[in-house]
């Protein structure tokens, strides 16, 4: 069977992969777990760099991006999304 | 029938929070009787109707309106009289495998001064496998495209609703939230309507405790899914509703609105403090 991927977002509280975990994602390419949106009340790991620590590798960061002229004091998405994977 | 009007804690604690709930407000018999009308649907109604021409006297959604704490609760929120926009019957059909995608009903809705309330009503008691709604608190005043949210599955401090029968939860248009996975065997119901305000939202509550310290303590409330320097601006944008909905210009919590709109004039300057730098 080849290779299949796991992936794991995390957003955490600041820009700094080793602060805190606010909200997490996961989807599972190997099909043994079935994640869902609200199925659980506390973060698999409680910051970023744990992640990294349990064998979790790093692909993809959000930018930091100054906030647009006019909407500074606006908020929307989360902006401090990281995501990882895991190749099984 | 009297109506329960809502204090300002409880309307300050609805701007922190963007809902608010109520346990088992509604008696048993009316649960019963809407576990036997909700199967088969309520007739749809036009767009934007006043509540009397939607739901004739007598009727079961009428019924739950004129209930004392949910009629005092829309009064304080929306205002007498408010418009229907729509309602609907929800079924979360039992180990049906997924959830729904973390969303906002509509579409993107910013209006800086002015609100729609959606009332949900759960007629059965919802036990933690149900798939209960879930809500985020405070995420009603983030400017989002109803499911462009989708991609996140759990919050820090999110609700999974588990409640008594008869509950009811009245919430911001904007608030995120989710029917979610019912892994148990019974269906579950909920019958949401959508009011719009009919008349400015201003001062429609119990004001009498508008001083009470409690008011500004709902209003500087961080939720646990907030990023540590975003969570500031929620509080910014808290209270320039809640001057909305006071009319109070000058209200603000720990100095965030007043310091960054500062802007002394020139011609506003006392005359020393010119001279002191001619």
């Amino acid at each position: 069977m080849s290779i299949r991927q796991q992936v794991l977002v995390l957003y955490l509280s600041n820009s700094a992969l080793d602060s805190p975990v606010v909200g997490w994602s996961r989807y599972d390419g190997t099909g043994a777990t079935q994640p869902t949106t609200g199925d659980s009340d506390e973060p698999p790991y409680p910051d970023g760099v744990a992640a990294l620590r349990d064998g979790w590798r790093l692909i993809q960061a959000s930018q930091l991006l100054p906030p647009q002229p006019g909407v500074e004091y606006g908020t929307s998405f989360l902006k401090h999304e990281f995501f990882f994977e895991k190749l099984l | 029938m009297g109506t329960t009007l809502l204090t300002s804690v409880q309307l300050a604690r609805f701007v922190s929070h963007g809902y608010l709930r109520m346990d088992a407000v509604v008696p048993d018999e009316m649960n019963q009787e809407a576990l036997e009308l909700l199967p088969n649907g309520i007739p749809d109604v036009p767009y934007g109707i006043p509540v009397a021409d939607a739901y004739p006297s007598g009727s079961f959604p009428r019924r739950l309106l004129e209930l004392p704490e949910v009629a005092g609760a829309l009064q304080a929120l929306v205002g007498p009289d408010p418009a229907v926009d729509h309602h609907a019957v929800h079924v979360r059909e039992p180990h049906e495998g997924h959830a729904q995608a973390l969303h906002g009903d509509a579409i993107i809705d910013v209006r800086p001064d002015a609100f729609d309330v959606q009332l949900m009503y759960y007629p059965q008691r919802v036990s933690p496998d149900m798939g209960g709604t879930l809500v985020v608190p405070g995420s009603h005043l983030r400017r989002t495209n109803e499911s462009d949210t989708g991609r996140y599955q759990n919050l820090r401090g999110q609700t999974r609703l588990v409640c008594p029968a008869g509950t009811v939860l009245l919430l911001h248009h904007g608030i995120w939230h989710g029917g979610r996975r019912n892994d148990s065997d019974l269906r579950r119901y909920m019958f949401k309507i959508r009011f719009n305000p009919t008349v400015p939202q201003v001062r429609l509550w119990d004001t009498a405790d508008m001083a009470d310290p409690e008011v500004a303590a709902e209003l500087s409330r961080y939720f646990p899914w907030y990023e540590q320097a975003t969570g500031r601006l929620e509080i910014y944008n808290r209270v320039l509703l809640w001057r909305a909905l006071t009319g109070d210009p000058s209200f603000d919590v720990e100095h965030w609105v007043t310091r960054v709109t500062n802007r002394p004039a020139l011609s506003s300057a006392p005359s020393s403090a010119l001279r002191s730098h001619a």
